[in-house]
């Protein structure tokens, strides 16, 4: 059977970088193991750092956007609240009957499905903003994000406005990281495939790319659906965690929000990004005392950034050694 | 049938405070080719602005009146338009040779920025505050149908300053100076345009308008607050880009156009709750059918 997304598997299945297998075992064990021992941390650090993985999947699986491919995508909150939606309505429905030793199995079904919803929804929106470009692109990827939130706030289904609340809270330190590392994962080897270049080619010259024989189109809508998939399970892990969702909490700052992360972490430039994703979560909660001034201040480091340093903060990258840094 | 034509009516003034925003866009991208984010919050400050002047303006005309509202506007048309200037020349000018998406960004940072310092409360507080009454708009009745006075003045004001901008891009030398920089910006400078100058005067046009609008905007609300520009000025960006982006009649057109479908769909008992997502809905439409918008020219891109 031939399907659109039928490289991807071929992709993946051909990687050659043990390495990078290696590292995502290790992240696996160690966000398990650090799972295991989560019982004694403080419980609010504990909820700071499931954000931080929270955030990590959403800025790596938009770093296959706007990064690898260059597009440049402002809707990402809205493909993290399909995700979230749905398997929050999942557990909502189903918990009281399931067993408690069958949560997990519960979670697991809720992060699939809320990815698999945001990454039609995802197809939904890449197919026909492919026309568009740079500006157009992010203007429509904006409002396709605000339609999908006046939809949720309109659809009694999931509580409109007010939304949804009592989720079951199933996300652990466990869950957050190990996604994390999976997402980290196919992101890298996936672009540091041979069928991933493509990803690069289309980000550097579209019309180059072409007329080598790469259909950008499919590559777009890929890199849309893939990052929207994440960016579901995300939500998911989300809704899991905070245990309430309200339209508002997806709005057009909860976007820029995950773009911020890429930039400051430079643009295709995984590990940046990850370090720019726990940075950004971390500093508003270090920023407390100030308050006030705290949203001043990250605005001002949006314009200085762009203005001293616009290809992000932290030079690192996995695996991308020579000519081919974009 | 009397309550189409007055739905008409508030449509076409709604419409019209989109255009005067959209005009502002327009502009501003068909000589640097960018969206300038903060173009929402440039309305915003002209709000404001009045609502400072208005009492200051009173100790030497008399308010409400027409003289002294028009003091006000123009006052808060020339304040915007320094800030709009002052904006382009610190945020944007050092980032002209850089890739459209890094302004892009630069400008989402302005927008934020503009917004949380007037929401600090040493500076204008997040909260809502009454806008004085600058003129008396009281209801009139023509041909058996009432009419709101203000609705008529927002019309007419924005026919007249479409008109001037009309006149300006088309009719002075530094209008075609605009077009000039807008259809090649390089060959502009070839042929002695001082393109700063240019750009920052558009800024400072675009500017005043967005002042003019957020006054007149301000004058229906009922009352005004730091984040009242974004969803005007959103709206208006889908207008511009609906009638074509660096086109002035299509900005109208535009504006004119989500107005009236933004008030008669309100009217509409199931889709009033969908107000917000309507003008996006149109604009992927509008851009997936005719993506150069309604009166743009379509470009062939060259290798």
């Amino acid at each position: 059977m031939k399907t659109g997304l039928d490289p991807i598997y071929k992709a993946i299945a051909s990687v050659r970088l043990p390495g990078a297998k290696r590292w995502l075992l290790v992240g696996i064990a160690l966000a398990l193991v650090a799972s295991y021992f989560s019982g004694q941390f403080n419980r609010y650090y504990l909820g700071v750092w499931m954000d931080c993985g929270i955030n990590i999947i959403l800025a790596v699986s938009l770093n296959l956007i706007n990064g690898h491919t260059g597009q440049f995508s402002l809707g990402h909150a809205g493909f993290m609240s399909v995700g979230g939606y749905t398997a929050a309505k999942l557990s909502l429905v189903y918990s009281p009957s399931v067993p408690p030793e069958w949560h997990p199995v519960l979670l697991c079904a809720g992060l699939l499905l809320g990815g698999l919803a945001s990454a039609v929804a995802g197809f939904l929106v890449g197919v026909p903003s492919l026309r568009l470009r740079g500006d157009y692109l992010a203007i429509v990827t904006l409002g396709f994000g605000e339609i999908i939130r006046v939809i949720f706030q309109n659809t009694e289904a999931v509580g409109a406005a007010s939304g949804l609340s009592g989720i079951p809270k199933y996300t652990t330190l466990g869950w957050t990281f190990g996604v994390a590392a999976i997402t980290i994962y196919v992101v890298a080897a996936l672009v540091n495939s041979t069928y991933g270049r493509g990803f690069l080619a289309v980000s550097d010259d579209e019309v180059a790319a072409s007329s080598m024989g790469i259909n950008p189109t499919r590559y777009k809508v890929t890199a849309f659906v893939l990052g929207a998939f994440f960016a579901g399970i995300a939500g998911a892990l989300y809704a899991h965690h905070k245990q309430t969702l309200t339209p508002t909490q997806f709005d057009f700052m909860k976007s820029i929000d995950i773009v911020v992360m890429v930039i400051l972490g430079g643009m295709g430039r995984t590990g940046g990004v990850i370090l720019a994703a726990i940075i950004l979560t971390w500093m508003p909660e270090m920023l407390r005392g100030f308050a006030d001034y705290r949203m001043i201040m990250y605005a001002l480091l949006i314009i200085a950034l762009m203005m001293l340093r616009p290809q992000g903060l932290f030079a690192l990258n996995f695996k991308r050694k020579g000519g081919g840094a974009a | 049938m009397d309550s189409f034509f007055q739905q008409l009516i508030n449509g076409l003034a709604l419409g019209s405070i989109y255009g005067l925003i959209a005009l502002g866009y327009t502009m501003v991208y068909g000589v640097l080719r960018f969206i300038n984010f903060a173009h929402s919050d440039v309305l915003m400050l002209g709000a404001y602005a009045a609502f400072f002047l208005a009492p200051k303006v009173q100790q030497i005309v008399p308010l409400p009146g027409l003289a002294g509202a028009l003091i006000v506007m123009l006052l808060a048309a020339l304040i915007c338009a320094a800030a709009g200037m002052l904006i382009e020349f610190l945020a944007y000018r050092p980032l002209r040779s850089r890739p459209k998406l890094t302004v892009l960004i630069t400008a989402i940072g302005v927008s934020l920025f503009i917004e949380f310092t007037c929401q600090h409360k040493a500076v204008f507080g997040a909260a809502n505050r009454a806008f004085p009454k600058l003129i008396d708009f009281p209801n009139f009745t023509f041909l058996g149908l009432t009419f709101t006075s203000l609705n008529v003045i927002i019309v007419l004001v924005t026919a007249a300053l479409l008109a001037g901008m009309w006149f300006i891009v088309q009719r002075t030398r530094t209008g075609a100076a605009m077009r000039a920089v807008s259809f090649n910006q390089q060959a502009a400078a070839l042929m002695g345009i001082n393109i700063s100058r240019i750009i920052t005067f558009t800024f400072g046009l675009g500017s005043a308008l967005a002042a003019v609008a957020g006054v007149l905007y301000a004058l229906g609300a009922p009352a005004i607050e730091p984040l009242m520009g974004t969803q005007p000025g959103l709206r208006a960006f889908i207008a511009a880009v609906v009638g074509g982006i660096g086109n002035l009649p299509g900005a109208v057109l535009g504006g004119i156009l989500l107005g009236l479908l933004e008030t008669f769909a309100g009217g509409i008992p199931g889709l009033s709750t969908y107000r917000d997502a309507i003008a996006f809905a149109i604009l992927i439409l509008i851009l997936l059918f005719k993506p150069a918008g309604l009166l743009g020219k379509a470009t062939v891109e060259k290798v």
